[in-house]
């Protein structure tokens, strides 16, 4: 009887190595998940606040030289 | 930043149809598939580019009415602006052509002979092409009040351009490109709710930070004008 519970415990222990082969390793995964398409998202959001970025210190340049010459 | 609420506006709107473009649904089509996202970035460049237009031609008409030197600049900014959205229309359009349009058994360059007969396409580059020649003239002429009055009657000719090249002929003229029958991306039968949803607050947007754009540039050149009378 205690042969054949060890044996039960070691094949559970087996099945449970075998899931965790083949269970994906669940992560933290806005970034990759709908074919990574958020990835995208935050390039194109960097680039365009970039740009924005730039566009509102130009703006303030100006807005300077303007209070400058008046 | 002056006046900033709208320049605001334009960034949150950018930056919904940058995530809400990109993640909402979109009806699924053959052949467009996920390229219809497009309609956000290359339908709005030309949007921009007709209201930017539309603002420089009411300043060129303001300035041969009442001859002030600032609704000439405003004039040639908005053009110049309304020029780079058109570009940028105009080579977004080549690029998703070549992906949906073009033969998948031929690549891009080799079927660019009968995608490049397209009327709408002929048509567009003709318009750009009128306006490029608008710089041109204006750049050539020295004497100020001359360059100024000469490009604003030029400015009306190449806005009365745009009607023919990209408005009529393209919809008496078979053509690949989508809306021939009415007006692409604003009929109901083209465009659902859902993309809707995106697509009028991405025109707002693109316009709104185009308008921006100018707006610096205009700034830059009073103030070059102003020093230019105080030396």
């Amino acid at each position: 009887m205690k042969k054949f519970a060890t044996s039960f415990v070691f094949c559970l222990l087996m099945l449970f190595t075998l899931a965790q082969d083949t269970a994906e390793t669940e992560m933290a995964d806005l970034m990759r998940s709908n074919g990574k398409i958020y990835v995208v998202i935050a390039v194109m959001l960097t680039i365009l606040l970039g740009l924005i970025f730039y566009l509102v210190r130009l703006d303030k340049k100006i807005s300077r030289l303007e209070k400058d010459k008046h | 930043m002056r006046k900033a609420w709208w320049k605001i506006l334009s960034v949150l709107l950018l930056v919904y149809t940058f995530t809400v473009g990109l993640m909402a649904n979109v009806p699924r089509l053959p052949q467009l598939q996920e390229t219809i996202r497009n309609l956000y970035f290359h339908v709005c460049m030309w949007f921009a580019m007709m209201i930017l237009f539309i603002i420089s031609v009411v300043h060129a008409i303001l300035f041969l009415r009442n001859n002030k030197l600032k609704h000439d600049i405003c004039s040639r900014q908005y053009a110049v602006i309304g020029i780079i959205f058109g570009i940028l229309g105009y080579s977004t359009g080549a690029i998703w052509m070549s992906y949906t349009w073009a033969d998948p058994n031929n690549p891009a360059y080799a079927s660019f002979s009968t995608i490049a007969r397209d009327p709408k396409l002929i048509g567009a580059a003709i318009a750009l092409l009128i306006y490029f020649a608008y710089l041109v003239l204006r750049d050539s002429i020295t004497d100020m009040d001359k360059k100024a009055r000469i490009s604003a009657v030029y400015n009306i000719f190449a806005f009365a351009f745009l009607f023919p090249t990209i408005w009529i002929l393209p919809r008496l003229l078979p053509s690949l490109h989508p809306g021939q029958e009415g007006n692409p991306a604003l009929n109901t039968n083209d465009v659902d709710s859902r993309m809707r949803m995106v697509f009028y607050p991405a025109i707002l947007g693109w316009t709104l930070l185009g308008v921006w754009i100018t707006t610096l540039k205009i700034r830059i050149n009073l103030l070059k004008e102003k020093m230019l009378i105080y030396e």
